[in-house]
């Protein structure tokens, strides 16, 4: 399958994550958009990462040349799991204050 | 057309529609579904391209873990379709020509890019994504990070305890 295929998959991915952000108004469907955005990225770090490891294995025949970009998808998500722990307290914190999940309120940082 | 390019295409085709869907259902819960099977079309692409670990981490971490805090979340809060008010249609139309604008710039460029033409993403093969591999790279190359991310839970977990306790 040529590259340009998964950059294009993962282009579209990522746009409707920017359409969702930019178009929804409750908090935590913006916050599902960032995790289909980072999704997005972390297939294409693991196809280029096959990329690189087909090209080594042209010359080395047991390399490992590659498996970083894996290692790196791997800590993305850890880190993506932090994240979504800590938004959703603050999700939830801000519903307890204003009654609603609805983003322009945050736009007032009265009341 | 073989099996696996045909199961390429299906899983692109599921991927797109069900984020499409996300963006688009009014009901959050509904949004939550869609993006379920978004994480497991992005798993199976995973699996084509025999990065079995991170397609079980994935299934477990995001569809499994995330997604039912998400829905714990949206639950808790009872959010129905008609509480959540709406952007008017002209700011939505702008958000979809600024994505759809972002969308066409890069394409344009990765159409441009001559160098990427030969080059193809081999399916099914390759050892890297075994689990063995990863594991031998992890713990000896990668451990200090995989020790602070450790902490980073630690203070994920404490925080996230925090805000939740302040009234």
């Amino acid at each position: 399958m040529p590259i340009q295929y998964y950059i294009y998959l993962c282009l579209a991915l990522f746009s409707i994550g920017i359409v969702g952000v930019l178009t929804r108004r409750n908090a935590i469907i913006v916050f599902m958009c960032i995790e289909l955005m980072l999704n997005a990225v972390n297939l294409l770090l693991v196809a280029f990462s096959k990329v690189h490891n087909t090209m080594a294995l042209a010359g080395d025949k047991t390399s490992m040349v590659g498996i970083e970009a894996q290692l790196f998808v791997f800590f993305i998500m850890v880190v993506a799991a932090a994240e979504v722990s800590v938004g959703l307290a603050i999700i939830v914190m801000m519903y307890r204050n204003v009654h609603s999940v609805d983003i322009n309120f945050l736009n007032r940082l009265k009341n | 057309m073989n099996i696996s390019q045909f199961l390429f295409y299906f899983l692109t085709l599921l991927a797109l529609f069900s984020a499409v869907m996300v963006v688009v259902s009014k009901n959050p819960v509904h949004s939550v579904l869609w993006l379920i099977a978004v994480f497991f079309a992005i798993s199976g692409h995973y699996i084509l391209l025999n990065a079995q670990f991170l397609a079980i981490v994935n299934l477990i971490v995001y569809a499994g873990a995330i997604m039912v805090l998400f829905l714990f979340v949206i639950m808790l809060m009872n959010l129905n379709a008609s509480a959540e008010p709406q952007k008017n249609n002209w700011l939505k139309l702008a958000g979809v020509i600024a994505g759809g604008c972002f969308m066409m710039v890069l394409v344009s460029l990765v159409k441009q890019a001559n160098e990427l033409n030969n080059i193809a993403v081999t399916m099914g093969t390759g050892e890297i994504g075994l689990i063995k591999n990863l594991g031998k790279a992890l713990f000896n190359d990668f451990v200090v990070p995989f020790e602070i991310s450790s902490v980073l839970f630690l203070s994920a977990m404490v925080g996230a305890v925090v805000i939740g306790k302040k009234a």
